[in-house]
């Protein structure tokens, strides 16, 4: 089949980010923003979270969960301009400042996760 | 309740207006009617130069879209007391062309329907001595919402994407092709993707889901979008992974 479009992966990425921002941020804020702050859940202290950070797998989860979460901001962005603002005559320049925005956004991510000691 | 209500109508003659105004016509105001039945009394007793399309009076032949108060609805299903005491505003359909009065010109979602091919697609027709296509129930509940349609355009009158980006398929012509695609005699959906896929197809749609809201026939054109981009999408990662299966 002929394809014309990258809109699928893009449309892919969005849908992922939104399914993985809908699901996991808010486990993430009850817990990192209410419960352990708030003293509801005894939180785990400092050395045993950086053990699990640690961990690949942690590293794996949190990779996803930022990039992805990037992209669906990117592709709602871009067509937040494009039709909210109704300036997609621009639409190289709002696609190069939304992806390229998430593709920064990602190799921060990287980084960060990286040098954790 | 008062028995008269005001209406006020678009009235635009081109070649003679330079643009579209409303006039205002008092009418009776009975809990039977509906606003079908209001202008028909302009046309019949007030004024007949007022022109406006319908037929059935029925909720099934999809020519009687019109914006009531802002709103697209089909003029022979909406009831003038809803709106009481007035002033009602009868508009032709938003994001179309204006013929005059209350017609528009639908020419170009009539392109765009054509080009998503809603009509069963066989590679090869069975020879008629082999009988009918059978079809089980669940097979054909599968896309019989879909096949309510009555083509009545208030989707595109909707439709915020559509009034900004006139390329864009837009909802019905998208939830035909699902109803077609879904449909299990069909062999057609390789032919509409090709068509459908492409930017203007359905990735224009940001699922705002008015098209959803307004369709008096319930047929959601915004999940059939959605599921269309997800089929979409799973093709383009089929032959992204094994491109030598590519057509």
């Amino acid at each position: 089949m002929s394809k014309r479009s990258n809109e699928p992966f893009l449309w892919l990425l969005f849908s992922a980010g939104g399914v993985v921002a809908a699901m996991l941020i808010p486990i993430q804020l009850f817990l990192f923003g209410l419960a352990f702050p708030l003293g509801w859940l005894d939180g785990p202290g400092y050395q045993s979270l950086l053990e699990l950070v640690r961990h690949p797998l942690t590293r794996l989860y949190l990779f996803a969960l930022c990039t992805l979460s990037l992209f669906h901001f990117a592709h709602r962005f871009r067509y937040t301009l494009y039709d909210g603002l109704q300036i997609k005559h621009l639409n190289e320049l709002i696609n190069t400042f939304c992806y390229g925005g998430a593709i920064l956004g990602t190799a921060v991510t990287a980084y960060l996760l990286w040098i954790i000691p | 309740m008062a028995d008269t209500i005001t209406l006020e109508v678009t009235r635009y003659h081109p070649g003679r207006d330079k643009e579209p105004g409303l006039q205002t016509y008092g009418v009776p105001l009975r809990k039977e009617w509906v606003i079908l039945d209001a202008l028909n009394y302009v046309k019949d007793r007030l004024d007949g130069s007022l022109t406006f399309r319908w037929s059935c009076r029925m909720g099934v032949c999809g020519s009687c879209g019109m914006m009531v108060n802002g709103e697209p609805k089909l003029t022979c299903a909406t009831f003038l007391s809803d709106y009481a005491p007035g002033p009602v505003r009868v508009e032709p359909m938003k994001n179309f062309p204006i013929l005059r009065d209350l017609v528009v010109d639908p020419s170009d979602f009539l392109v765009k329907l054509t080009k998503s091919k809603p009509w069963l697609i066989r590679k090869e027709e069975r020879p008629l001595a082999e009988g009918e296509y059978l079809q089980t129930p669940e097979q054909l509940d599968t896309y019989k919402q879909f096949s309510m349609c009555i083509n009545c355009m208030l989707c595109y009158a909707a439709c915020p994407v559509y009034g900004l980006d006139p390329l864009f398929s837009g909802p019905a012509a998208i939830a035909l092709a699902q109803r077609y695609n879904m449909d299990s005699r069909d062999q057609g959906a390789d032919e509409r993707m090709d068509i459908l896929s492409q930017h203007d197809g359905i990735w224009g749609c940001t699922f705002v889901g008015d098209c959803t809201e307004v369709c008096p026939k319930n047929v959601d054109p915004a999940g059939a979008i959605q599921q269309y981009k997800l089929t979409a999408t799973r093709e383009w990662v089929k032959s992204f992974l094994m491109p030598w299966q590519g057509k």
